[in-house]
């Protein structure tokens, strides 16, 4: 069974980001980590290819610059490797053109199976993993809490607002995962010890097949044209306890509809 | 905002830059590493600490580990999944023999992993820090089949293992324990008697323990001289590996503690319980002493990493708590108490003593691997050097943890008092480790009966002579010019009190035993003083670039400590040439 991994490696959400003032996205020139909401697609890759009993995990990773941190973090849990597309050309992609990247590289690894996060911790565009699908004409399912292979087609319980839908799909196909559905491992220190030789291709966007103008800033369908503060909270309302503060609170809490 | 964030760059800073511990991986023993991999080990590691064991700390505090009237022993049921994902990971086998499942790796990186571990939860850590004694005494000692039964299973952490040395007549004065084994002719022995304090004596967490006992057998000489050290696993094991009969060592109790609630300390009653002599008869003591210079230095590790995880939790109360207006803060605005120079004062302080505390001990650590990975003279160099540092590192960092976490509580106000807020717990703590594994007054006695006697003082001479080097350097920089002064004339008063107590120890052991104590401190903060002051010439260095606020910072930090904390040193001198005249002077009577 062979799984290929789409993830993301992030600036560390823990480090305050900051947006460039020209081109108002993220700056990613900092240490890149492994987005934790990918890390559930990486462990549940993991465990497919284990309880399968052969087969391996594949990740695909998209980077402006060479930063492999993230990778190593997923290849030290485990996955066999990588293939990181890096090119400076690529900065500005917006996700379509990410979606058409992956896809290529994607295409012949010949995957049985190709697991993605629902939506990155810095973009949250949340589209990546459905074009992707759409590229490479393969069934979509989105928003997985499992997945269980079963011959040629899989099992998947979809997460919904009221529970979840059994859904089942013919492989190959694209499957996004929810985070938080399963727990996933800590790198092993023999893990990251092998993740050492692990094999990291780097591809740029000539490799792919494709020229400058149709990736980065030159290519994006998009444009970011404006960025505003998030609200500030609004400072809560103070209710002096007077003996009598109850009587307020419960009219506070009725008017909200809570109680 | 995480409860513990590892200090990932202060601890690289401390590796790449004052430690340099780059030479060890041109070494044969090391070749095999690189700096790259360890920093790469520990940040996934630490990641492992911050999210998977801090969040345990509270539990093992208030909620604690519990004894059945079964004799057995519960701990927190939070601690169960981190002690399973942390065998999983296996980061305890890191240091260790790659034979046996180890990664060889130089002991200073084991000792970056357990402050982190200690840091996030120091009573958990425990059973890691035994276990590590024990794979230490099997590695040197061992035969063959023990290292081959016994190692694989402890290096992951499946098995742990504990030391029993104490006995209720038998603390400091190891000499004096009268537990017995009694040879049955088949090369095995019967142990009985009672050890008390033990750590991890007995637990749910591991399949097995594998207890290394101290003992006498028939006819042994008194004193440590007639001290045989036995393993004594909890469950037998087969000779396909499986686990057999239950061994007659049995939990009678687990004390009531002010802190470390987590970490059970066992009373254990041996009754015929079956056991092996590790090493030779009567060599006992012996096989402990090589094991002790890792024991110790990982108890001062103690001291700075509760240090560090309530200097973090202080940090961040002084953001958060407003109170007072500052100087120069417009009227009627309520100040963070961060803003107050007498609550920066504290911080520094915290700040500057942690900064120091790992240049000391990390060096400390490099030293040993260095006196193992060289040959020769250098090797011995490097030894007595590690030597000479041990005492200083125990002893010096585990009182700075009492110091430095109770400043933590004190940046609280009466937050800091009760329990809620957890910083009370890290002070409670912390107050173990200047007692246990040798006291503080008994690292003092080490330092002056044994460390700076050796080779008539000149370890420690040598080294005051580097320092003179780097206080010259000092000298040169604007801002560190009375940082080089007061460590010049630190030194010399160093120096000055070294010679006193060589000289009149000599003559009488307790004009060196009278002043030991101030003696440690003033050695120790001298040794930090240099290592800090070549921290500060490589962060002066470094003032440009992208990391030029980091820098800036330790630059600063080290400056504080030159000018504020070094001169605490050479005041000392009084106490330490004091002799022991005042101390006997009065009657126990009169001291009434
Ligand atoms: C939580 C905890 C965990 C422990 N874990 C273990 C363990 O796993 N295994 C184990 O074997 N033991 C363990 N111990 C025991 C510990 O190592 C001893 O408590 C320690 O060595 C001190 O011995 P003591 O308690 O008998 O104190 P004492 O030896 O009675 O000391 C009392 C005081 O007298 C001073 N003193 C004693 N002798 C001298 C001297 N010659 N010169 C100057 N001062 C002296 C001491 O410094 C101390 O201040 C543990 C203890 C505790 C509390």
């Amino acid at each position: 069974m062979k799984v290929v991994v789409c993830v993301k490696q992030i600036p560390d959400p823990a480090d305050p980001g900051a947006l460039d003032p020209e081109t108002r996205t993220l700056k990613r020139d900092v240490k890149l980590i492994l987005d934790e909401s990918d890390s559930y697609g990486v462990e549940m890759a993991l465990q497919l290819v284990d309880a399968a009993g052969e087969g391996e995990v594949i990740l695909v990773s998209m980077a402006p610059n060479g930063e492999r941190s993230g990778l190593a973090t997923a290849l030290a849990m485990g996955a066999a490797s990588a293939i990181l597309i890096s090119d400076p050309e690529l900065v500005g992609s917006d996700a379509l053109t990410t979606a058409k990247l992956l896809a290529t590289a994607v295409k012949d690894q010949g995957a049985d199976l190709i697991i993605a996060g629902s939506e990155s911790s810095d973009g949250y565009t949340g589209v990546v993993p459905e074009q992707i699908a759409g590229v490479l004409d393969l069934p979509s399912v989105t928003a997985a809490k499992s997945i269980e292979v079963d011959g040629s087609s899989i099992k998947v319980q979809r997460q919904t607002d009221g529970g979840y839908d059994d859904v089942t799909c013919p492989l190959p196909a694209v499957v996004s995962v929810t985070a938080g559905v399963v727990e996933p491992r800590y790198p092993s220190f023999k893990g990251i010890m092998a993740a050492k030789n692990k094999p990291v291709e780097e591809k740029s966007a000539a490799d792919l097949g494709f020229d400058a103008s149709q990736v980065g800033w030159a290519g994006a369908g998009q444009e970011i044209i404006e960025v505003t503060d998030a609200p500030k909270r609004q400072a809560g309302e103070v209710i002096e306890d007077d003996g009598e503060a109850f009587t307020k609170i419960v009219a506070y809490l009725e008017n909200m509809k809570v109680i | 905002m995480p409860d513990y964030t590892p200090p990932l760059r202060d601890i690289s800073f401390v590796l790449d830059e004052v430690v340099e511990f780059q030479d060890l991986f041109a070494t044969e023993a090391f070749g095999h590493v690189d700096a790259d991999t360890v920093h790469t080990v520990l940040a996934e590691v630490g990641r492992f600490m911050a999210e998977v064991v801090a969040p345990t700390n509270r539990d093992g505090d208030v909620i604690g580990s519990s004894w059945q009237p079964d004799g057995s022993v519960i701990t927190p049921d939070s601690f169960k999944p981190a002690y399973r994902q942390m065998v999983a990971a296996g980061y305890g086998a890191i240091p260790f023999d790659p034979d046996f499942g180890g990664g060889g790796f130089p002991w200073v990186s084991a000792i970056a992993i357990q402050e982190m571990l200690t840091s996030a939860n120091m009573a958990f850590s425990l059973w890691a820090l035994l276990t590590q004694g024990a794979i230490d005494a099997f590695t040197h000692h061992g035969s063959d089949e023990q290292k081959a039964m016994y190692l694989p299973k402890m290096l992951t952490g499946e098995w742990t293992g504990t030391m029993n040395l104490t006995e209720p007549h038998a603390g400091s004065d190891v000499g004096a324990l009268t537990s017995k084994a009694e040879p049955v002719g088949d090369g095995s022995y019967r142990i009985t008697g009672q050890k008390i304090y033990i750590t991890y004596g007995e637990q749910d967490l591991s399949e097995n323990i594998i207890h290394l006992v101290l003992a006498r057998t028939p006819g042994a000489a008194p004193g440590t001289r007639g001290i045989s050290m036995f393993v004594v696993p909890k469950f037998l094991v087969n000779d396909d590996g499986s686990l057999g009969e239950r061994n007659g060592v049995s939990c009678v109790s687990i004390e009531h503690k002010l802190g470390i609630h987590g970490s059970p300390t066992c009373v254990l009653a041996y009754e015929n319980a079956i056991g092996w002599l590790v090493g030779e008869d009567g060599d006992g003591m012996r096989n402990m002493f090589t094991m002790m210079n890792n024991a110790r230095l990982s108890v001062g590790l103690e001291g700075l990493a509760l240090a560090e995880r309530a200097y973090q939790q202080a940090l961040q109360y002084s953001l958060d708590r407003t109170q007072g207006t500052a100087v120069g803060a417009a009227k009627g605005v309520s100040s963070p108490i961060i803003d107050h120079a007498d609550v920066r004062r504290m911080l520094m302080t915290q700040r500057s003593w942690i900064d120091a505390m790992r240049c000391l001990v990390y060096t400390n650590a490099a030293e040993i691997d260095r006196s193992k990975a060289n040959g020769g003279d250098e090797a011995r160099g490097h030894k007595e050097l590690a030597d000479l540092l041990i005492p200083l590192s125990k002893g010096l960092c585990t009182d700075l943890g009492n110091e430095l976490t109770s400043l933590a509580v004190q940046i609280h106000g009466g937050m800091g008092y009760v329990e809620e807020t957890g910083v009370a717990q890290h002070y409670r703590d912390a107050r173990i480790a200047p007692i246990y594994e040798g006291t503080n007054g008994i690292q003092a006695a080490d330092l002056v009966g044994r460390k700076l006697p050796m080779r008539g003082g000149a370890v420690v001479f040598e080294q005051l002579d580097a320092f003179d080097h780097t206080a010259a350097e000092l000298s040169k920089d604007p801002e560190l010019a009375r940082f080089g002064q007061n460590l010049t004339e630190a030194i010399e008063v160093t120096r000055e009190c070294s010679r006193w107590l060589l000289e009149n120890g000599a003559v009488d052991p307790n004009n060196a035993l009278a002043g030991s104590v101030p003696y440690l401190r003033m050695l120790g903060t001298v040794m930090c003083a240099g290592l800090v002051g070549k921290a500060a010439l490589v962060a002066a260095a470094n003032d440009t670039g992208a990391e030029a606020d980091f820098y800036r910072a330790k630059k600063i930090s080290a400056k504080f400590f030159g000018e504020q904390i070094l001169p605490t040193a050479p005041a000392l001198a009084g106490a330490v040439m004091a002799g022991p005249d005042d101390l006997f002077a009065l009657t126990p009577q009169q001291l009434a």
